[in-house]
């Protein structure tokens, strides 16, 4: 068990832009740092004096060696954290939640699913496929954005390409897209889906989860062979302030990332 | 005041328990404070039995008791004398364990970068005189909730180990008491370091006490007290067995758990979504309620910061915001995720339910929603529906 | 949001104005009743207009301009509500020279007492009110400033509350959100330990509809809310109603307990109609909920 302790200080090593809204940061211990994470956990990232929020880690090893984290600017934290340069000191607190079973995708084929920003607690099982590749069977990357600029990680998604199947759809197409429209969804009639031997991994809205993991299922895939990552409001991250409840689960503890067996039918309530 | 030998009894030594008089009360509370303790107890203020510091035992509620019903609660004095005849009050120890307001930790920005600092306050050592079953019981809920997961929250967690639990056994229930749905009372479960159960007959005002730990035993080693006698003993039991008895409220026979997993849907959360004022009061006077939120503050310098913890309530539209808005916007949905937490996902998320049957929430709902009620309506629909499925047209 | 950006200051500290409309004044005051913090606000923010407190006397040139209102403004407090084509005219000005606009009070955010007027004939007050009433120019009704321009952030309270107008201020410099929940009063009853007084003494209370904020004053002292924060987050109007009329207030009590500072609040709207429904309706035995014991 773990005494709740105030966050550690992180210097941001770096920063670049993903998108006009969204920015990465990568984060190193000012001094002694937190335990390692995993690919789907989260920390929580603490602004001074403006608040702290939940992130999922989305690389785990940055061009400096640190922590890389993936925001978009929604709320007054997540703003602040976009605002961050290089030398600014952030709290950083965490491993957090439950990661994506990589141990049991040993072997089998990978299906990663992302919508939007989901696609950052996804890199990093990617990144651990990739360098472990013979580790795993096929890999394919699903990924759909609302348009070609909201797209993250546009240039390493196509370094994907070749080592595993990747394909990209959008919903508004923009001059120049060439690529698939429509849901994300439409992407898995052109996928070769082997339902026995394939586990996927599955981020994005709430609502994109629900319509992909249900095709998955209706294209044979057993539900618990589909993991989600989900989201509520949180405040504290250590199952202690109630507020990541979803029916029967508190999601800092018992997610984010969940078997879809375990909340098909909680998915499906309104306001829960 | 000097125990006497003889009946400076151990509880080894005296399984029975002991007995003490009205005296013994007081020497109670002067032997708390001797010991460090800051005693917190029943005492009668602005017209209601709170729970607040006592300097001596004269200034606990003798003589008075209370009638409760839903949405309301009314000070009712007694011929008997007795300290503890009265059914919960408006707050429970949450307040003293797990306060409304803690400061967490502060952050300052300094020459050498960020400085968090964790707030590490010394609490006073608290004794508990007068805790009901159904309050221990709470306790030991928030205990799993707060301190027995992976994470501990270490102010609770000071608090807590430094707390001397006294545990008066329930005689007198209100008319909104149903401990005995909940399996927690009216007799105290374990946990306690002392417990006594009053009685007043016609051989007097006394008190069977009985201690649960090593502290207790030390306490209980400097009252006046005097072995049990069968009848003192026999007394009381039969006291606590008639407040079985007399519950004002029950549960419906059902599995609670699966009842509130089976009717999420049920017509009659919008019912009392038309009466439910969304004012979160029953979260507030829950003892089992543990939700809270943070809130950074800053100084006009703007290198200081401190982190807060405040009582929440899911009946607040803000605890579900997310960046799409609320999850639970309508009153319904909030209302439904109080009841269905408070009765069915606690057991999924803590190992137990988390309603004690204290009652508190129907009282101090001003509009005077009354849970025992609403776990009836949705059992009576899933009465009502049961013979219907697949009998009658689409 | 802002609709010029404003040229950096020479002293880099934000600038500040305070602004009057239709109003009492006691909001403003509120800020001058942060003794303790003054200063400490002083070194953050520059005060450039505030005629409460100063006098407008020359200054060094670009200052004259704003300290005598021109702005422009990073920060700008608004207090009153506009009941005058000038005033409607004013805050369009005060829009322009301002970053970011927050309206102080009850007047300001929700129209406050004046807005009585808009229940009544107007030319009636007037002659009832003045000698002269053709020396009297204003509109038939008193609106929030929100009506008129675009507004960052809108405080409650008559008056507002101190440490709420602090926070509101720090937030602004911290680039946060300001803390202001919109939750009921009774979640600050019940924080500071307020025994319920409608509960325990059958006192009628507004505070399970109102607006937190005053750190629940008045339930410490024995009297119900009075609703001065105005309604909190999707307030349960009908079934207040029904518990007001429970605790033994008439329909007109109940019309006029929610026509005070927030009188024209939308939230408010429908009191009338469900104070007349229930007070009928309980007559006739049909209630929401069953009569408790005595």
């Amino acid at each position: 068990m773990t005494t709740v302790a105030p966050p550690l200080p992180y210097r941001v090593a770096g920063t670049w832009a993903e998108t006009a809204d969204t920015r990465s940061v990568e984060l190193v211990p000012t001094g002694h740092g937190l335990p390692p994470f995993a690919p789907g956990q989260f920390a929580m990232i603490y602004a001074f004096g403006v608040g702290e929020v939940p992130v999922s880690v989305s690389a785990l090893r940055g061009p400096h060696g640190g922590l890389v984290h993936t925001v978009r600017a929604v709320g007054a934290v997540s703003a602040a954290l976009y605002r961050l340069r290089p030398g600014d000191t952030v709290g950083l607190s965490g491993p957090y939640g439950t990661g994506w079973d990589l141990a049991e995708a040993a072997g089998q084929d990978l299906l990663v699913i992302a919508g939007g920003i989901g696609l950052a607690p996804l890199r990093p099982v990617v990144h651990a496929v990739l360098e472990r590749r013979h580790g795993y069977g096929r890999l394919a990357v699903l990924v759909g954005a609302r348009t070609p600029a909201d797209l993250i990680y546009r240039e390493e998604i196509d370094s994907w390409c070749g080592p595993a199947h990747v394909a990209v759809t959008v919903d508004r197409p923009g001059p120049g897209w060439r690529g698939a429209v429509g849901v994300v969804t439409t992407l898995l009639d052109r996928l070769d889906l082997r339902p026995e031997r394939t586990r996927a991994l599955v981020c994005g809205p709430e609502v994109m989860m629900r319509h992909t993991a249900r095709g998955l299922v209706t294209r044979r895939l057993a539900p618990d062979r589909v993991q989600v990552s989900l989201e509520r409001n949180m405040r504290c991250a250590t199952g202690h302030c109630g507020h990541c409840q979803l029916g029967p689960l508190l999601l800092c503890r018992d997610g984010p990332v969940v078997g879809y067996d375990r909340v098909a039918h909680l998915l499906l309530v309104r306001e829960l | 005041m000097t125990a006497d030998a003889d009946v400076n009894t151990s509880p080894a030594l005296a399984p029975d328990g002991l007995v003490m008089g009205k005296d013994g009360l007081a020497a109670l509370v002067d032997v708390l404070i001797r010991h460090g303790f800051t005693v917190v107890g029943p005492t009668v203020r602005d017209g209601v039995i709170v729970l607040a510091e006592l300097r001596s035992a004269d200034e606990l509620p003798y003589g008075w008791g209370v009638e409760l019903e839903a949405g309301r609660y009314r000070l009712r004095e007694r011929t008997d004398g007795a300290a503890f005849a009265h059914a919960a009050g408006p707050q429970s120890w949450k307040p003293f364990l797990h306060p409304p307001r803690v400061r967490q930790w502060s952050a300052d920005r300094t020459e050498d970068g960020l400085v968090l600092t964790a707030d590490q306050p010394a609490p006073p050592r608290c004794a508990f005189l007068g805790v009901r079953p159904c309050d221990l019981r709470a306790i030991a809920v928030q205990d799993r909730v707060l301190t027995g997961g992976a994470y501990r929250d270490p102010g609770y967690e000071g608090r807590r180990s430094g707390a001397l639990l006294i545990v008066v056994e329930c005689t007198e229930p209100g008319a909104t008491c149903f401990c005995v749905s909940m399996d927690t009372g009216p007799a105290a479960g374990p946990g306690y370091d002392l417990v006594m159960t009053e009685v007043v007959d016609e051989y007097g005002h006394r008190f069977w006490i009985r201690s649960g730990s090593p502290e207790g035993s030390a306490i209980l080693a400097e009252l006046p007290t005097r072995p049990a006698d069968p009848e003192t003993r026999e007394a009381a039991r039969a006291g606590v067995a008639d407040a079985a008895d007399r519950m004002g409220r029950t549960m419906p026979e059902a599995d609670l758990r699966e009842l509130m997993a089976g009717t999420l849907d049920a017509p009659r959360w919008d019912d009392v979504a038309g009466r439910c004022l969304t004012c979160g009061n029953c979260t507030m006077v829950c003892p089992t309620c543990f939700c809270t939120t943070t809130e950074d503050v800053t100084d006009l310098t703007g290198d200081h910061a401190e982190r807060w913890q405040l009582w929440d309530s899911c009946f607040d539209l803000d605890f579900s915001q997310l960046h799409g808005g609320p999850v639970r916007a309508s009153s319904r949905g909030r209302y439904r995720q109080w009841m269905t937490h408070k009765l069915g996902t606690w057991y999924d998320q803590f190992g137990s339910s988390g309603c004690v049957g204290c009652g508190r929430c129907i009282v101090w709902c001003p509009v005077g929603i009354d849970i025992t009620e609403e776990a009836a309506a949705l059992h009576d629909w899933t009465h009502s529906r049961a013979p219907d499925e697949g009998s009658g047209p689409p | 949001m802002a609709t010029e950006p404003a040229p950096p200051s020479p002293d880099l500290r934000p600038t500040l104005a305070v602004w009057k409309f239709a109003s009492c004044d006691g909001c403003q005051l509120t800020l001058l009743d942060c003794e303790d913090e003054l200063l400490g606000l002083a070194d953050r923010v520059r005060i450039d207009h505030f005629l409460e407190m100063t006098s407008a006397e020359g200054g060094a040139d670009g200052q004259r301009g704003r300290l005598e209102g021109r702005g422009p403004y990073d920060l700008s407090l608004v207090e009153g509500s506009i009941t005058t084509t000038d005033d409607a005219e004013r805050i369009r000005h005060v829009r322009r020279v301002s970053r970011y606009v927050v309206t102080i009070g009850a007047c300001a955010t929700a129209g406050g007492i004046q807005a009585l007027c808009d229940f009544a004939d107007i030319e009636e007050f007037l002659a009832a009110v003045y000698a002269r009433p053709e020396y009297i120019s204003t509109l038939e009704t008193s609106t929030p400033i929100s009506a008129h321009v675009p507004v960052d952030f809108e405080l409650r309270g008559c008056p507002i509350d101190r440490r709420q107008l602090l926070e509101v201020i720090t937030a602004y410099l911290a680039g946060r959100k300001p803390r202001i929940p919109s939750h009921s009063v009774c979640f600050e009853c019940k924080r500071r330990g307020t025994t319920c007084i409608t509960v325990a003494h059958g006192t009628p209370c507004l505070g399970p509809v109102t607006h937190a904020g005053c750190g629940a004053i008045c339930p410490a002292y024995g009297r119900g809310c009075y609703g001065c924060f105005g309604p909190s987050n999707q307030p349960n109007l009908r079934s207040m109603v029904a518990q007001l009329h429970h605790d033994g207030m008439s329909e007109r009590d109940i019309q006029r307990v929610f026509r005070t500072f927030n009188a024209t609040s939308p939230e408010h709207a429908p009191v009338p109609e469900l104070a007349a429904e229930e007070c009928h309706s309980s007559r006739t035995g049909t209630e929401i909920r069953p009569e408790r014991p005595a």
